[in-house]
């Protein structure tokens, strides 16, 4: 029994059509963000998480890093394609025949976004604001190459005139240093170093207040090739063009457009459908995907850092170094990168990543099941005969979680040893590495310049990033001795050294060398990739193909 | 009535001054703290950081200092993003979830009214199988995985529908049914029972006997009645509609104030997590009592209880 078709039936009808009608009408085959953003010359960029703040002093990621480049610039910048140090807000500078002693001149013309000249002094404020102890700036370690930075910074000197910086005039600036620093140039493309805006600090809050309005768009004022115009946390941050850039003339972007996409999956989406002209990141199923389809957009470059295992070295078992070299030996890093980590990722062999500073190190950690099973019956655990349940900690990540579970299952077949898998939350999981409440624990290391001291530091003794209880007398001697080194060889050769130190005594197994993937559009010309991951955005440019370019 | 309604906000007071204090001493029992970082900050910075926010001070202290605060209505500044205060955070991304809760609410009345009528009408027939197969699929499919789904449908396949943010007007359309559907879902089941128990009622039977078209039976006789389940449900759905959810705004890189809660948490930001909790619990007994007011205003034997 069927009753006739009613009316409301047919308004109903009508209802989804024309709601169908409005939500898909006139969506169809248009220009995307990124081919409009071309025309007009703006990039658009995925940014990963949102910054915590945009003041140089306060930060610590490298999201932060992206945008404030844009912003700022330091006395010295970097070549992108050979990371060079090449003038920057400074002309140029000499440097005493020791080392110690960097003159810098500012060049004429070089401006805040507001028109006032950039002077010697604004630089002077901002490594003074830095630097004191009330602002609590948690990379204000940065500047501590600087002769008595350090003493400042904790508030052993209260005086900053004491410090080794000085404003010879309005535009000469001089440094004295702690001790010779090969790599001091290359520090002032480091948001720690770039000046801040003086007045705008002051009249809002002053020096040492933490939670100012000072970067907020209407007050902000910069010196970069780029000023911000707009920031709307977890939407976007838009920059433009800084009019008043010493070299605006040669800046061929009209802005930047940062979003904040955390989600790796989303920020692949959006760049598929035209959202993105560059991702800050690729998820890594997808990369085996588009490695498989050669898929032209995709690029995987060298990235500057190490992924690795860290040991507590201050426990029984590992206490015992033979423990820990046999659990490095008995790690097949060349089967877990091609099964488990692929994406472009190289087996690392040893700690410093390839190339930095122009070091590469020729330790090797090998792959030795027959030495690892010797060196762990030597310590008295004979095909791992007695030897206690340990933990490998990792923070919540699947990347994490797969490695593990490969390498708790090589460490089982090869040593016989029994190894529990515990997952924490980042900020637990950053506390138990703290405290050494933990046997073995997933660690990195991003350079923040490229020089093997950032990187051997960490395992200096008492160093905060130690974090293994690892010392040893002979590390830091060598560590200490090369960073002070101005010759190259003598500085590698020494470091080499160390290094060899460090592996023998393996508070730390590498894993991995990180790579940076990401999908870049066509449309960005001048694209310079080197494995700081430092983008000069003033360098760059957007054009649309040829046929949209009308 | 104007007393009742003092009495309750009055009530607020002690709940919310219990729900401060637990959360306040369990989140200083989570381990790590909200200046642990990947890179060591030195015992210096930590303890000028912890001077700059106050938290040297004995526990129970800082206990007191802060309800005096937020008695005067400073909800204190955010560790992990100085740049705004908690209140300011919350200002900025709660208009945001509100905004994107409403579009929700609405595709879920739309959607939901429409198939629970619709299914009604000819129970056990294939007008009603059909939308409530869907109905089912909607309560059950999590939208983590229909967002994904939908966009890989109608953004990357068919172009029409961009694939996140908040920018422009069309970024709204596909938050706003992820986050709706499995609303809808549910006020689909609820207003086909409701509807079904009213439709088979003498006074519809005496309307069709009037012979009224079946359209002004079932939206002006019908309809009032068939909602009532559907009424009693949009108080507490509306209040999880607004409040944000971390999933949608995940997926779609939407500023509302459910990741921030989240991040808040991971991040132990412990005023903005203080902050956001009070929040939403005022936002809930508000809500709580707006809901019983509507009761009472549509049952006058609620009223004198």
């Amino acid at each position: 029994m069927s009753r006739p078709r009613s009316d409301w039936q047919r308004v109903a009808a009508l209802v989804v059509c024309v709601a169908a009608a409005v939500a898909f009408g006139g969506c169809g085959a248009r220009e995307t963000r990124a081919g409009k953003a071309s025309v007009e010359g703006v990039l658009l960029v995925g940014n990963g998480a949102e910054p915590q703040e945009l003041d140089p002093h306060l930060v610590s990621g490298v999201p932060e890093h992206r945008v404030l480049s844009a912003l700022f610039e330091g006395l010295v910048d970097l070549d992108p394609a050979t990371l060079e140090p090449i003038p920057g807000t400074a002309e140029r500078w000499t440097v005493s025949p020791d080392g110690l002693v960097y003159t810098f001149y500012l060049r004429d013309g070089a401006q805040w976004s507001n028109g006032d000249p950039v002077t010697a002094q604004d630089f002077l404020y901002a490594w003074e604001r830095i630097l004191t102890p009330t602002l609590a700036s948690e990379y204000a370690s940065m500047l501590h190459c600087v002769a008595n930075a350090r003493a400042f910074n904790t508030g052993e000197i209260k005086d900053f005139s004491q410090v080794g910086v000085k404003a010879l005039d309005d535009s000469t600036i001089e440094v004295r240093l702690e001790q010779p620093t090969p790599y001091f140039l290359s520090l002032h493309v480091h948001y720690t170093w770039y000046p801040v805006p003086r007045k705008v600090i002051e009249a809002l809050g002053g020096m040492t207040a933490r939670n100012t309005k000072w970067t907020q768009p209407e007050h902000m004022v910069s010196n970069g090739a780029f000023k911000l115009a707009q920031w709307e946390p977890d939407k976007v941050i838009r920059v433009e063009k800084n009019p008043h850039y010493w070299n605006a003339a040669a800046v061929r972007l009209q802005g930047i457009a940062f979003y904040p996409i955390e989600d790796a999956m989303t920020e692949d989406r959006t760049f598929r459908t035209g959202g993105l002209h560059l991702t800050e990141n690729v998820p890594l199923p997808k990369i085996e995907m588009y490695q498989k389809e050669q898929f032209p957009f995709l690029h995987i470059d060298p990235y500057l850092g190490t992924y690795y295992y860290r040991i507590n070295t201050t426990e029984p078992p590992f206490d015992d170094a033979r423990v820990r070299r046999a659990f490095a030996l008995s790690l097949d890093r060349d089967t877990l990168v091609a099964q488990v980590v692929n994406a472009g990722r190289q087996p690392a062999a040893h700690y410093v990543p390839p190339d930095t500073g122009g070091y590469t190190s020729n330790a090797r950690m090998p792959y030795d099941v027959e030495q690892a099973r010797r060196l762990l019956a030597e310590a008295g655990y004979p095909g791992g005969q007695g030897f206690p349940k340990v933990e490998l900690l990792y923070n919540t990540s699947d990347d994490h979680k797969r490695i593990a579970e490969a390498v708790q299952q090589m460490w089982n077949q090869a040593l016989g040893v029994e190894v529990q898998l515990l997952n924490q939350d980042w900020k637990v999981y950053l506390n138990s590495m703290n405290t050494l409440n933990y046997d073995i624990a997933r660690s990195g290391w991003i350079g923040d310049y490229s020089d093997p001291y950032n990187f051997l530091e960490c395992f200096l003794s008492g160093n905060g990033n130690n974090r293994t209880g690892y010392a040893s007398d002979q590390y830091d001697r060598l560590v200490r001795k090369g960073a002070s080194i101005m010759y190259k060889t003598g500085r590698l050769a020494t470091y080499q050294q160390a290094e060899d130190i460090l592996l023998a005594d393996a508070p730390i197994i590498p894993v991995y060398f990180y790579t940076r993937p990401y999908l870049l559009s066509p449309d960005v010309k001048n694209w310079q990739p080197n494995h700081l991951g430092y983008i000069s955005w003033k360098t760059l440019y957007v054009e649309p193909p040829p046929e949209q370019a009308r | 009535m104007l007393k009742y309604i003092i009495r309750r906000l009055l009530g607020f007071v002690p709940t919310l001054f219990v729900i401060a204090t637990v959360v306040f001493f369990l989140i200083r029992l989570a381990p790590g703290g909200p200046f642990d970082a990947e890179r060591n900050v030195s015992d210096e910075v930590l303890r000028n950081l912890e001077a700059y926010y106050r938290l040297d001070a004995p526990l129970h202290e800082q206990y007191f200092r802060y309800l005096w605060d937020v008695l005067h209505g400073d909800l204190g500044p955010s560790f992990e993003k100085p740049s705004r205060t908690v209140s300011e955070w919350i200002a900025y991304r709660f208009p945001v979830s509100l905004e994107l809760g409403l579009y929700g609410l609405a595709v879920a009345l739309v959607l939901g009214l429409c198939a629970g009528i619709t299914a009604s009408l000819r129970p056990n027939t294939l007008t009603d199988h059909v939308p409530m197969t869907f109905a089912m699929a909607g309560i059950c499919i999590p939208n983590f995985v229909l967002g994904p789904l939908l966009v890989l449908a109608l953004s990357i396949h068919l172009g029409w529908l961009p694939v996140s943010g908040w920018e422009y007007p069309e970024d709204k359309i596909l938050p706003a049914i992820t986050l709706g559907v499995p609303y809808a879902a549910y006020i689909a089941r609820l207003s086909r029972g409701g509807m079904l128990e009213v439709l088979s009622q003498d006074f519809i039977r005496t309307a069709r006997a009037k012979g009224l078209s079946e359209a002004r039976v079932v939206l002006r006789h019908a309809l009032r009645g068939g909602i009532q389940p559907v009424v009693a449900f949009l108080g507490p759905a509306t209040a999880g509609l607004i409040t944000g959810s971390f999933v949608v705004e995940n997926i779609f890189q939407i500023p509302g104030l459910g990741s921030e809660f989240v991040g808040a948490a991971l991040h132990r930001d412990y005023t903005m997590i203080l902050g956001t909790v009070l929040f939403f619990a005022a936002l809930i007994l508000l809500f709580n009592l707006l809901v019983d007011l509507a009761q009472a205003w549509l049952d006058p034997r609620v009223r004198y209880e």
